[in-house]
């Protein structure tokens, strides 16, 4: 999985869910400060994101993802190892 | 404490309901005598013995946007939807938000959420339930969401009282303008409770209508072939507010929320009190808190489910509540068209016997073919003009009343 593949594959997760355009979800935004994403809607995308790219986000991780790139970076290390 | 009660106006209207998406299409429809019944056509009404009910005309999903619509019950977009038409119908107006609060309320609460976070549960587990689930199945998530929506900051409140809760919530906003807590409240109820569960946990009592081969003429209050009352889904709201902020503003004013009146029966957690002496309580207390005598009352739009037990009892409270004065007044049952919006029965109907007094005109009942012998007061079974009786302005009442033995009735004077 290419790091553009999971930008497309987060950008649809969160239009559907947060409401914002994928065209909007870049690697520099920051889920809350940019995308005005909450925490509630925030573990929503990552189980999504478990269902779509295979990798599970721990609760403890996931607050430490604060922007787009941090979840490329996190799916893409660990891509395959929990599916 | 001063003698001089500071009154409440409404100024703001607003509903959606199985007649219509919003008051206009709702009020034209219940002049024109339609019924908003009809057939289940889901599959899982199969296996009930109830077929019928009185979807809401439009989807609320499709008004709120899809991505709100996936954090709400369909109970809470419903309310969403009513207090946005009422809120834009009073002029939007510029309110202090510590002097603005919010009534909202529902019978059941967001069921339809929480059934199907259960089958998520079980079927997934418990991460794939939404992170909204709570928000969503709470009975004050709808009051919750319109104080966001509005920035209302002087309390926003969730009186459940069953089937009387839009009625309740009402009288709660009155009394928060009364008593110097807010200078508008937006105030009314909502209920989306067409599910299977709650079909089935009403037709156990039977409680419901299973006139399922004549779904429009299945609501049909006072009648003596009703068999049971008809589940709608929707909300009402009003924009009320203290006469003295209405007028500063130059705000439109629908009529006055005059009062309103409680009682308890404290006799059975779901049958009425044979005697009627709690509704006859409620009708007097709301008279008296109202100070309207019953001869100024030109209009009832009455609870009356068209179910076999209440309906008759709430005619002979009716009817010993107003006395003499009953001669010449006009009721009617917007249930039979509407169906039972359980918690959004008293906000919609209020929405009704508002229109009803500031258009001078009451709703028929329709399916009304053959008057209970025991309903001693006059029903309308077409639209009936209404007119004031004697010097005093023209009063008319809602009443609503809930399983647990709650009873309200409010009071509306014309402006």
């Amino acid at each position: 999985m290419t790091d553009q593949e999971i930008l497309a594959g987060l950008g649809e997760i969160i239009e559907e869910i947060a409401g914002v355009p994928a065209d909007e979800v870049t690697p520099s935004k920051s889920f809350a400060d940019d995308l005005d994403i909450d925490s509630l809607s925030m573990v929503e995308i990552a189980v999504a994101a478990q269902d779509k790219f295979g990798v599970e986000i721990p609760d403890d991780q996931l607050k430490d993802l604060v922007t787009v790139q941090d979840v490329i970076n996190f799916v893409a290390k660990n891509a395959g190892s929990t599916a | 404490m001063s003698l001089d009660r500071e009154a409440v106006v409404v100024t703001g209207l607003g509903a959606t309901t199985p007649l219509g998406g919003d008051v206009a299409s709702t009020w034209a429809a219940m002049l024109a005598g339609q019924s908003g019944v009809r057939r289940i056509t889901e599959p899982w009404a199969e296996q009930l013995p109830v077929r019928i009910a009185a979807f809401a005309a439009v989807d609320p999903v499709e008004v709120v946007g899809r991505v709100q619509a996936r954090r709400m019950d369909r109970c809470e977009q419903f309310a969403l939807v009513a207090a946005r038409e009422a809120w834009a119908d009073a002029g939007a107006p510029e309110v202090d938000p510590e002097r603005l609060g919010v009534s909202v309320t529902t019978g059941i609460g967001g069921i339809g959420s929480t059934l199907a976070a259960y089958d998520m549960l079980n079927e997934k587990g418990w991460q794939r339930i939404s992170p909204y689930t709570v928000p969503m199945l709470m009975p004050n998530g709808a009051a919750g969401w319109i104080s966001m929506e509005l920035g209302a900051h002087a309390g926003a409140h969730c009186m459940v009282s069953a089937c009387a809760s839009g009625a309740e919530a009402i009288g709660y906003a009155i009394d928060m303008i009364r008593s110097g807590r807010a200078d508008v409240v937006l105030a009314g109820g909502t209920e989306a409770a067409i599910m299977p569960l709650n079909i089935g946990a009403f037709a156990v009592m039977r409680a419901m209508s299973t006139r399922n081969d004549e779904p429009e003429r299945a609501s049909r209050p006072f009648d003596k072939a009703r068999d049971g009352f008809v589940l709608g889904e929707g909300a009402g709201m009003l924009v009320l507010e203290s006469a003295s902020h209405a007028r500063e503003r130059g705000a439109t004013v629908y009529a006055i929320a005059a009062g309103a009146g409680y009682s308890s029966d404290a006799y059975h957690i779901a049958h009425p009190a044979p005697d009627g002496a709690g509704v006859a309580a409620a009708i007097g207390r709301a008279l008296a808190d109202a100070k309207v005598d019953p001869a100024q009352v030109t209009h009832v739009n009455a609870h009356a489910t068209s179910t076999p037990e209440g309906d008759p009892l709430e005619a002979q409270a009716l009817a010993r509540a107003l006395g003499p004065a009953v001669d010449g007044v006009i009721v009617t049952s917007t249930k039979s068209m509407t169906g039972h919006l359980l918690g959004g029965a008293g906000a919609i109907e209020s929405v009704a016997a508002i229109l009803s007094l500031r258009n001078q005109v009451a709703p028929p009942t329709i399916n009304l073919e053959d008057l209970d012998d025991d309903v001693p007061i006059e029903v309308a079974t077409e639209p009936r003009p209404l007119s004031k009786r004697g010097s005093e302005p023209m009063a008319v009442l809602n009443n609503a009343f809930g399983f647990g033995g709650h009873n309200v009735s409010l009071v509306f004077v014309a402006a």
